[in-house]
């Protein structure tokens, strides 16, 4: 091509990147890694390894190393050694550490950028102008709550060691957002990097190592999925950090149930990105191409399925194609592409099938009619329209450069089609009507919205879904939580579980019998008779027969979730609401208190001023949650932009509740009362062995205005009501307290939804131990927090 | 979409259809032929339902310069395509006959020969896409430009403020015309954008075009005064209605000129204008453009959100002054391989 030839054509040219310094990297380590345990650069004890290629060329690029038992535990007992000094250092000589990361990815950002672009074959453009300045940001605002730790978070303490596998469409951002957040709140890290792309994570190893990052603190080793198995199986590791497909993160999810670890999963999504017809039009068109054609699509929270109101959908789809025929796709490190290349073969294969399953359900293809390279993994910019809600590809993540479109008929029918999915994490909302678009972002089950915008990040604001895209939030204050552990918590015991006293046979006499009382179960706001129509006794220490309780079962737990369902108003009432219906339960316990001390000494035997302590602290307790309901406020963050991110602590829904054996009243008043406070609905397990507290309850709550359904009250066998309420993929949440194998088994079965879990592994709570036992510990467990991305501006 | 009516410029009543083919018209020499709007009935409806998202804006174009860029021939390339669009400019209160000679003079020679040659561009005819000018210098400048093709732009309608008595505005236009002004950049009134009277504005904007006739008619809309994209939009598209054949960003007077902001939005009113009436608007963004890697970014906006076409002259102007000198500068860079200097490049 001459001047002349450009002169007349006007096109781009080529417009390449230097690679040499990537290059000579690459060299200087003869293409070849080894984990990075304790401070240096070590070969895996097997001696195994397995090459990585770059996706632009298919070309090998390097050869890592596998890590296998030996290497996941020498890299933990590095992490373990160096944990303790860690956390003993001053939060300001963390803050230093993590300034220190932070200044030196901007020192060394085009060689991180490059060397990402060619392993990942993502646009150099979003190495360079995204991921890495992110990456970044993530840390200089973590070195800040390095800093503030000690007196921001007193009354917590580092959870440990922590294991992080991380994915392969954003290799650096996640190291960034994974590590920053752990190491500045005082643990530290084993980090397993996506087998496709583990080259930015050794060199930000290299890196740190220059930087002075105490040996163990971070500790990297690479492998594949055995890698990562080892790594969540690990005894000695106290927490894993995910973020990848939602199938492994069930996986994850069921191996981990009962460790005691705690666990955060960043899974996938299938955002909807909605378009109302007072949008911006070409601005929103423009989104579309952020939010799928950013990183060829390979972006957990893309805005992959479009719903466009159906008066603008003919304008909206033809503003679109033409758009998508200005994309250029073309090798990473040319500095004018929009689309590189598909991290692996194994993705483009994938990515082709389902689209063609796409096309023989129905849908109308329209691929952009561009260049693009031979040879590599490349795939066109797609739009897939016309798609119906039963087709597959409307429902499954594609995780490439495709977009399914949808239209929809009104505001309501849009919340309805956005929210009908089994994913939850993001969603774009477009409209220039700001109570439309508010409203509308308030509505979607998403853990982060963005209003005319999308795909926007910053370490400040909390990221993370509800649903199957997984729990946890990282960055932002919402975000530090996940890497600390409550002080009041430390040092429980095991619990001691309440010896079932053995019912002794009862001889009848001519005294005035009692009029004797059936208790039923609690079920939309009715007493209802057990299903099966079992009765179960209840037995005093001294064997006496004190009442008998209905036997719960399976369709019982239906029953009173499909009853919580209903009751969805509970979730949008005022806080004033909720707050003065809690006091007025208190209020209503207080006028029966004697009786309710009295029962309680009856089933535990314990001493009547004890008894009459749990009614009072019940009743306080009932108080602290009518207080918080209209105080547990969210955050407005402030990101980098014109405009707010509003953090707001949403109710989680539908919560089961396994009381705790112990405590029969003031246990079911501390699990119970901040969920009903945040707006969730309860179907409540009362103790198993004393459920009588519980029962005698709902005639309190029958004279509250509590709403039906709001507060559910089944009784039977713990362990086997908590199976249905654990594996019911319509409950959104359960609170689990009791025996070990109570917490193992709600844990493994709640991964059907990857419902949120709040369990005790049999450790036993002090109830009467306001700092462990009330407040924001169980507040923050009783709501997601959604983040509203509001840019401004005319 | 329905066709929209077209009413032509001349008023008479005749009707024509977007599509079907107007008369061609004599035009300077570096035109690809395409039909000069003729205007459309004012669409009222069409005008405020015009919505531009601020934020969205501006996160398209803080990327663009990531998502686009050229290197090596094809820069200098562009570049020298630049200088093809460029309205080569002198609007000062101290402008003399003699000073829009000498800018005349580098009209016509705007690269040196040496540097032409060396890009393997010295048989191309490369002069500035016209000489733009107050009224007063109209003559001067035709008679300067002699038979160079290039054509001679006029400032009017009471530039900058446009706050001149109607009618002397449109006597304005005429004068120029009857000097052989072959380009009337007129100025809007802007009191009718910020007070939303969209009729007193299309009215104004079709005198305008009657008065010119065939000379093209620019209409600055002096966005740095009506502050929100939504009004550029608005404005854009009752200008366009009104028969106008460019639209222009600034006087060059305003406290905000060109930007990339404003930019983005009235190209996309242009794409929507052509989308429903099959109609090509110019654009003209001037002020403030005054380096060459600014130029570029408008360039790939152009290329992007309009297409190819628009990158030549018939459909893209630059006003400026000082962005020649350093295009000049950047291609004898590309050619020595050495950074240059100003005074190494004839002055204009």
């Amino acid at each position: 091509m001459t001047v002349a030839t450009y002169f007349d054509e006007m096109s781009y040219g080529p417009a390449p990147e230097a690679d040499t310094e990537a290059r000579d990297w690459l060299a200087r380590h003869k293409s070849s890694f080894g984990h990075f345990i304790n401070g240096a650069f070590v070969p895996s004890t097997s001696g195994k390894t397995f090459d990585t290629f770059e996706p632009a060329t298919g070309k090998r690029l390097a050869k890592l190393a596998v890590g296998d038992k030996a290497d996941v535990d020498k890299a933990v007992a590095a992490a373990r050694k160096a944990q303790v000094s860690w956390a003993r250092l001053p939060g300001h000589l963390r803050a230093r550490h993590l300034y220190a990361l932070a200044r030196m990815i901007q020192r060394h950002a085009r060689l991180i950028a490059v060397v990402e672009a060619i392993d990942n074959g993502k646009p150099i453009r979003e190495t360079r102008d995204i991921d890495v300045p992110l990456a970044a940001r993530h840390f200089y605002h973590h070195a800040g709550w390095a800093q503030i730790k000690d007196t921001e978070f007193a009354d917590h303490v580092p959870v440990g060691v922590v294991g992080q596998i991380i994915p392969w469409n954003f290799p650096f951002l996640m190291l960034a957002w994974k590590i920053a957040p752990a190491l500045a709140l005082g643990n530290t890290v084993v980090l397993k990097p996506a087998e496709f792309t583990s080259l930015t994570a050794l060199l930000f190893a290299e890196l740190a190592a220059a930087a002075g990052l105490p040996a163990g603190v971070l500790n990297i080793v690479t492998g594949e999925g055995e890698t990562g198995a080892l790594i969540v199986d690990h005894s000695d590791i106290d927490k894993i950090a995910f973020t990848g497909s939602t199938e492994v993160g069930r996986i994850i999810r069921e191996r981990t149930a009962g460790s005691g670890k705690s666990l955060t999963l960043e899974l996938g999504g299938k955002s909807p990105f909605i378009v109302f017809d007072d949008a911006d039009v070409d601005g929103a068109v423009e989104g579309v191409v952020d939010a799928i054609w950013f990183n060829q699509g390979q972006v957990c929270c893309a805005g992959s399925r479009l719903l466009v109101q159906e008066g603008i959908a003919k304008l909206f789809h033809d503003r679109l194609k033409r758009r998508m025929q200005t994309l250029r796709v073309g090798l990473p490190l040319d500095k004018a592409i929009d689309m590189g290349a598909i991290v692996a073969p194994v993705q483009l294969s994938r990515i082709e099938a389902l689209v063609k399953k796409g096309l023989a359900e129905g849908a109308e293809l329209h691929q952009a009619q561009i260049e693009i390279p031979k040879s590599g993994s490349f795939y066109p910019p797609t739009l897939l329209s016309g798609v119906q809600p039963t087709s597959i590809v409307a429902t499954e993540e594609i995780f490439g450069p495709v977009a399914v479109s949808m239209t929809f008929r009104t505001p309501e029918e849009a919340v309805q089609l956005a929210n009908h999915s089994r994913y939850g994490l993001s969603a774009s909302v477009w409209s220039e009507t700001i109570g439309l678009a508010l409203n509308v972002a308030a509505k979607l089950a998403a853990g982060v919205v963005w209003v005319n915008a999308t795909n926007l990040f910053d370490a400040a604001v909390g990221f993370g879904g509800k649903r199957e895209s997984g729990f946890g939030r990282e960055g932002g204050r919402e975000g530090c939580y996940e890497y600390l552990k409550p002080k009041a918590w430390i040092g429980r015991k095991a619990r001691v579980l309440p010896n079932l006293p053995e019912l002794k046979p009862v001889v009848g006499d001519f005294s005035a019998p009692a009029i004797d009382r059936t208790t039923k179960l609690f079920i939309g706001g009715k007493q209802a008779r057990p299903d099966g129509n079992y009765s179960r006794p209840v037995v005093s220490p001294k064997g006496k027969m004190i009442g008998e309780v209905g036997d719960g079962n399976r369709k019982d737990i239906r029953n009173a979730v499909v009853a919580a369902q209903a009751a969805s108003a509970w979730s949008s009432a005022t806080t004033h609401n909720r707050a003065q219906i809690l006091y007025y339960i208190a209020e209503n316990l207080s006028g029966r208190a004697d009786e309710f001390a009295a029962r309680i000494a009856a089933m535990a035997g314990s001493s009547a001023a004890a008894a009459r302590a749990e009614v009072d602290a019940s009743i306080a307790r009932l108080f602290t949650y009518g207080a918080w309901a209209d105080k547990f406020e969210g955050a407005v963050h402030s990101p980098p932009l014109r405009g707010v991110a509003l953090a707001m602590p949403e109710p989680l829904g539908v919560a089961g509740v396994i009381c705790p054996p112990e405590a029969p009243l003031l246990g079911f008043v501390s699990l119970v009362a901040p969920l009903v406070a945040m707006g969730n609905r309860v179907v409540a397990v009362p103790s198993e062995a004393y459920p009588l507290a519980a029962t005698d309850f709902y005639s309190i709550l029958e004279t509250s205005d509590v709403p039906a359904g709001v507060i559910n009250i089944v009784t039977g066998s713990a362990i086997e009501l908590a199976k249905t309420l654990a594996a019911h993929n319509d409950v959104d949440a359960v609170w689990a307290f009791g025996s070990d194998e109570l917490s193992a088994t709600v844990e493994k079965l709640s991964v059907g939804n990857l419902k949120r879990t709040f369990v005790d592994y049999g450790k036993a709570t002090d109830w009467n131990d306001r700092a462990a036992a009330e407040g924001t510990l169980f507040l923050r467990r009783a709501v997601d927090v959604k983040n509203i991305w509001i840019p401004y501006g005319e | 979409m329905e066709k929209a009516r077209i009413i032509t410029a001349s008023g008479d009543g005749g009707v024509v259809t977007a599509g079907s083919s107007p008369a061609r018209l004599v035009d300077h020499a570096r035109t690809n032929g395409w039909p000069r709007n003729p205007g459309m009935e004012l669409d009222l409806s069409w005008v405020l339902d015009a919505r531009v998202n601020l934020s969205a804006v501006e996160r398209r174009v803080a990327s663009l310069p990531g998502r686009r860029t050229v290197k090596k021939d094809a820069q200098a390339a562009w570049l020298l395509k630049a200088v093809t669009c460029i309205d080569l400019t002198t609007l000062n209160g101290d402008d003399t006959a003699e000073r829009v000679k000498r800018l005349c003079a580098k009209a016509m020679h705007p690269v040196r020969q040496d540097i032409l040659d060396a890009l393997g561009m010295g048989k191309r005819s490369i002069t500035t896409g016209a000489i733009c000018v107050y009224h007063r210098f109209v003559a001067t400048a035709v008679e300067a430009l002699g038979d160079s093709g290039i054509p001679v732009a006029a400032v009017s309608t009471g530039f900058p403020a446009g706050l001149s008595p109607h009618h002397l505005k449109v006597k304005e236009i005429e004068a120029s015309v009857a000097d052989g002004a072959k380009e009337i950049d007129i100025v809007i009134t802007r009191e009718h954008v910020l007070t939303g009277n969209w009729t007193a504005l299309y009215a104004e904007m079709q005198d305008y075009r009657r008065a010119c006739g065939d000379a093209h008619v620019k209409a600055i809309l002096a966005t740095g005064d009506l502050k929100t994209l939504r009004n550029v939009a608005r404005a854009s598209l009752v200008c366009m209605m009104a028969g106008a054949d460019f639209i222009k960003t600034s006087t060059g007077k305003e406290g905000v000129n060109a930007t990339l902001a404003v930019t983005l939005v009235m190209l996309r009113m242009i794409r929507a204008y052509e989308e429903r009436t099959g109609f090509k608007i110019g654009y003209k963004p001037a002020g403030g453009i005054s380096a060459a890697k600014d130029v570029l970014n408008y360039q790939f906006l152009m290329k992007e959100e309009l297409g190819r076409e628009w990158l030549e002259p018939d459909l893209f102007r630059i006003g400026a002054s000082s962005l020649l000198a350093d295009i000049e500068r950047q291609l004898e860079h590309h050619v020595t391989g050495a950074y240059s200097a100003l005074n190494r490049h004839p002055i204009g």
